[in-house]
C-alpha cells in the first residue's frame, strides 16, 4: 500500500488552516501545530470560539496582524469573507505605520518611483550627471570600508573578561586561587566592551525631496550593512519601516524590494504626524532610545509645524543624538527660513548638507569622533 | 508531547477565569484559555501587551490559584545567565580554601551556592511559578539562554552536574514588546496578547480593587481614562493608574472637593509625565467633564 499515512479527517481542517497561514507570511512552526490540536482536544472544543482561542493562544501571530489572523481564521472556518482590512490611501488619514513583515502587500509602485526625476537630457546633463554618479560610487565605497569602526560607540551592558577595566573577575580570581593555593597572583578584570550605537535613519520620500530619494535610498542601504543595529524608515504621508529589505546584501535587489514597501513616494510631507506615528509604536520608540538619529528631508513641512516641534522634541528626549541633513543647506549661507525648522533647532544637535551622497557620508563618519556637542541654541 | 493536566481542580477556561476572580484578577476569556493551555498542556505562558496592562498581576494572581509562590526574575538590558540561575559565593569559598589549610576542602558544595530564581525554579518546580518579567529588556544573548532552558528545563552546573526539574514547573514570561522577541521563543509559548480592558471590565476591575469607589466614579474615570489613552502620550495611564486615580479622587470628594475639582486635583496619579500633562493640559478640563456627564 502506499507509504504515508492517511491523515484522520477531523484533523484535515486545521492543517489546511495551518497551511493557509503559512501561505499568507504568518510562521507556523511543527510544534506549534501539534499544541494545536492538543489545545483543541483539551478545550473540548464545545464551539468555534474555542477553536478561535486556541488558535490565537498556540499559533502566536504577531499583534500587529491580529485582525489579519482573525479575517483568514473567519474565513477558513466559518467562510466569511471580511473586505480588504487595508484602510484607504488619503491624505486626511491620519499616518499610519507601515512594518514590512507582512507576506502579502499589494504592489503599490508609483508611475513616477525610480526616476530621480531629471528632465534635462542634453549631454552636458548627462555628463554632470555621471560625474556625480561616479563621485556617489566612489563616497559609498569609502564608507562602506570605513564606516563599521567609524560609527559612534558606546559601552554595552555586559561585562566581559579584559586585561584592563573597572570591575574585579571574582570568578576567575578564584579558579586562579585554586591553582596556587589559595593565591591570587593576578587581578582578572572584567569591562563593559564598546559597542556601536543603535542607528535610527529616517528619509523623506516626499515630492520636493524627489531628487535626492534614490541616492538616499543608496546610501540607507550601504548604512546597513556597516551598521550593526539599525532601523531605516521611510515618510511622506505615510510612515513604512524598510529595514528588512535594505538588509538583501545585493543593492538593487534591496531597493527594488524597499520601493515595492513604500507607497508614498512624491506625495506631501507630514513629518510631525509621521514622527508622532513612530513615536506611538512602543518598539520603535524603544529603539530611537539612545540611538543615533539620522533625519534626511528639507523640512519643508505641510501639516502643522507645531506637531513638528513636539515630535522632534520629544524624539530628541529619547535619541542620543539627532542629525538633521538636508539638501537645502548644500548652498552657501544656509540658514533656515521656514517656521517648522526654526522651531525644531533647539533640539537637534546638527543641522547638516544632505545635498550630496559624499557630504552625507564625511558628516556621518564624523559624529563617531566629536565629543558631545551642544545642542544648537 | 505528554498533555497532563497539572491544574487542580480546573478542568476547563471558565473555571480558571472564576478562581483568578476570587484572586482579585478579572481575566478576559482569551486570556483564561490561553493561561489554562500553558497549564495544561506544560508550555510556559508569554503574556505581551503595553506597559501597566496587568500581565505581571496575571502571574501574581496565577500563582495565588495554583497556590504557589511566585519566583521573579526581572529582566534588564546585559543580564547573563549567572544572574539568573546561580552563583558560587566567592568570599566564602576564599575564606573556606585559607581556612582549611593544608587540608582538602569541598567548596563546591550546597553551602557556596547563590541560588537564583531560576535554579530555585527548577529545584521546586511543583511549589512555584517562575515569573520572568519583561524579556524584552534582555538582549539577544540571554533569549537563547532562555531558549535552552525553556525546552529541557535542565542546567548543568560545571563542578556539580546536571539538575534536572522532575516536573516541568510553571513558567510564564512577560513582555513589554519594546522590541520583537525570537521567533523561536514565541512558538515554544502558549501566547496572549493582553489589551486594555474594554470598557465594562476595567470599571469592575477598579470596583474590585479600591472599594471605598462608587460605580458611577469608576465609570467616569474609565471613560477618561479610555479617552487619554487615544492621545500619543509618552506615558499613557495604565489599569493600576485608573485604579489610584478612582481612589484619588474618591478621597479628596469625601473631603469636600467637588467632583471635577476632585478628578482634576488627583490627575497627577494618572498621568505622570510631566510632557504628557503639559501636551493635555488645554484639552484636560473637556476631557473629565465629558468623562464624568
Amino acid at each position: 500500500m502506499s507509504n504515508t499515512l492517511p491523515l484522520p479527517r477531523p484533523v484535515e481542517p486545521f492543517l489546511i488552516f495551518t497551511a493557509l497561514l503559512r501561505a499568507n507570511g504568518f510562521a507556523v512552526a511543527q510544534e506549534q501545530t501539534t499544541s494545536l490540536l492538543s489545545a483543541i482536544e483539551l478545550l473540548g472544543p464545545r464551539s468555534i470560539e474555542d477553536i478561535r482561542r486556541a488558535a490565537f493562544a498556540t499559533l502566536a501571530p504577531p499583534a500587529e496582524r491580529h485582525a489579519e489572523f482573525d479575517a483568514l481564521f473567519r474565513a477558513h472556518f466559518l467562510g466569511e469573507f471580511v473586505p480588504g482590512i487595508e484602510p484607504a490611501d488619503s491624505d486626511e488619514e491620519p499616518v499610519n505605520v507601515r512594518d514590512d513583515r507582512r507576506g502579502h502587500e499589494e504592489a503599490l509602485l508609483s508611475d513616477e518611483v525610480n526616476e530621480a526625476g531629471q528632465a534635462a537630457t542634453s549631454a552636458e546633463a548627462l555628463s554632470v550627471r555621471r560625474l556625480r554618479h561616479d563621485d556617489e560610487q566612489e563616497a559609498l565605497r569609502q564608507f562602506a570600508r570605513k564606516a563599521p569602526t567609524a560609527l559612534p560607540r558606546m559601552r554595552g551592558y555586559r561585562l566581559r573578561s579584559s586585561r584592563r577595566g573597572g570591575a574585579f573577575d571574582i570568578r576567575r580570581s578564584l579558579r586562579q586561587a585554586l591553582r596556587n593555593d589559595g593565591e591570587v597572583m593576578r587581578l582578572p578584570r572584567l569591562e563593559r566592551r564598546w559597542r556601536q550605537r543603535r542607528v535610527l535613519l529616517l528619509i523623506d520620500v516626499s515630492g520636493s525631496m524627489k531628487t535626492r530619494t534614490d541616492a538616499h535610498l543608496r546610501f540607507a542601504h550601504a548604512l546597513t550593512r556597516a551598521a550593526d543595529r539599525i532601523e531605516v524608515f521611510t515618510f511622506g504621508t505615510r510612515l513604512t519601516r524598510i529595514t528588512r529589505a535594505l538588509r538583501l546584501r545585493h543593492r538593487e535587489q534591496a531597493l527594488d524590494l524597499a520601493s515595492t514597501l513604500v507607497s508614498d513616494w512624491d506625495g506631501g510631507t507630514r513629518i510631525g504626524d509621521a514622527l508622532q506615528a513612530f513615536l506611538a509604536v512602543p518598539r520603535f520608540a524603544g529603539f530611537a532610545r539612545g540611538a543615533l538619529t539620522i533625519i534626511l528631508s528639507d523640512g519643508l513641512e505641510r501639516g502643522d509645524p507645531a506637531a513638528m516641534r513636539d515630535a522632534v522634541a520629544r524624539l530628541s528626549r529619547r535619541a542620543w543624538r539627532i542629525v538633521w541633513l538636508t539638501p537645502l543647506a548644500a548652498a552657501p549661507g544656509f540658514k533656515p527660513e521656514t517656521e517648522a525648522l526654526k522651531a525644531i533647532l533647539p533640539f537637534i544637535d546638527e543641522l547638516g548638507d544632505g545635498g550630496s551622497t559624499e557630504a552625507l557620508t564625511r558628516q556621518v563618519m564624523a559624529l563617531g569622533r566629536q565629543a558631545k556637542v551642544r545642542k544648537i541654541a | 508531547m505528554p498533555v497532563r493536566s497539572k491544574v487542580v481542580g480546573i478542568d476547563r477556561p471558565e473555571a480558571l477565569e472564576q478562581a483568578l476572580r476570587s484572586a482579585f484578577y478579572l481575566a478576559d476569556p482569551q486570556l483564561a484559555t490561553a493561561a489554562y493551555l500553558a497549564l495544561a498542556l506544560g508550555k510556559p505562558l508569554l503574556l505581551e501587551g503595553a506597559p501597566g496592562v496587568g500581565k505581571t498581576e496575571a502571574a501574581k494572581a496565577i500563582a495565588a490559584v495554583l497556590g504557589r509562590r511566585l519566583i521573579r526574575l526581572q529582566c534588564y538590558e546585559g543580564i547573563d545567565a549567572s544572574a539568573a540561575l546561580y552563583e558560587w559565593n566567592y568570599p566564602r569559598q576564599m575564606l573556606a580554601i585559607r581556612q582549611a589549610g593544608d587540608d582538602p576542602v569541598d567548596i563546591y558544595v550546597e553551602q557556596f551556592l547563590i541560588e537564583r530564581p531560576m535554579l530555585a525554579a527548577l529545584r521546586a518546580p511543583d511549589e512555584a511559578v517562575l515569573l520572568i518579567d519583561e524579556v524584552d529588556r534582555s538582549d539577544h544573548e540571554f533569549e537563547a539562554f532562555l531558549l535552552e532552558f525553556l525546552s529541557d528545563f535542565q542546567i548543568s552546573i560545571p563542578e556539580r552536574g546536571t539538575i534536572r526539574a522532575h516536573e516541568r514547573p510553571v513558567v510564564i514570561l512577560t513582555s513589554n514588546r519594546t522590541r520583537e522577541l525570537h521567533e523561536a521563543l514565541r512558538r515554544r509559548c502558549v501566547y496572549h496578547w493582553i489589551e486594555y480592558p474594554d470598557a465594562e471590565r476595567e470599571a469592575r476591575i477598579i470596583m474590585m480593587r479600591a472599594s471605598s469607589v462608587a460605580e458611577a466614579t469608576a465609570r467616569a474615570v474609565v471613560a477618561a481614562v479610555g479617552r487619554l489613552r487615544r492621545e500619543p502620550l509618552s506615558k499613557p495611564p495604565g489599569v493600576a493608574e485608573a485604579v489610584d486615580w478612582a481612589e484619588a479622587a474618591t478621597l479628596l470628594n469625601r473631603q469636600g472637593a467637588r467632583w471635577p475639582e476632585a478628578f482634576r486635583r488627583a490627575i497627577g496619579v494618572a498621568l505622570k509625565d510631566e510632557e504628557d500633562l503639559a501636551f493635555l493640559a488645554p484639552h484636560l478640563d473637556q476631557i473629565i467633564a465629558e468623562a464624568a456627564a
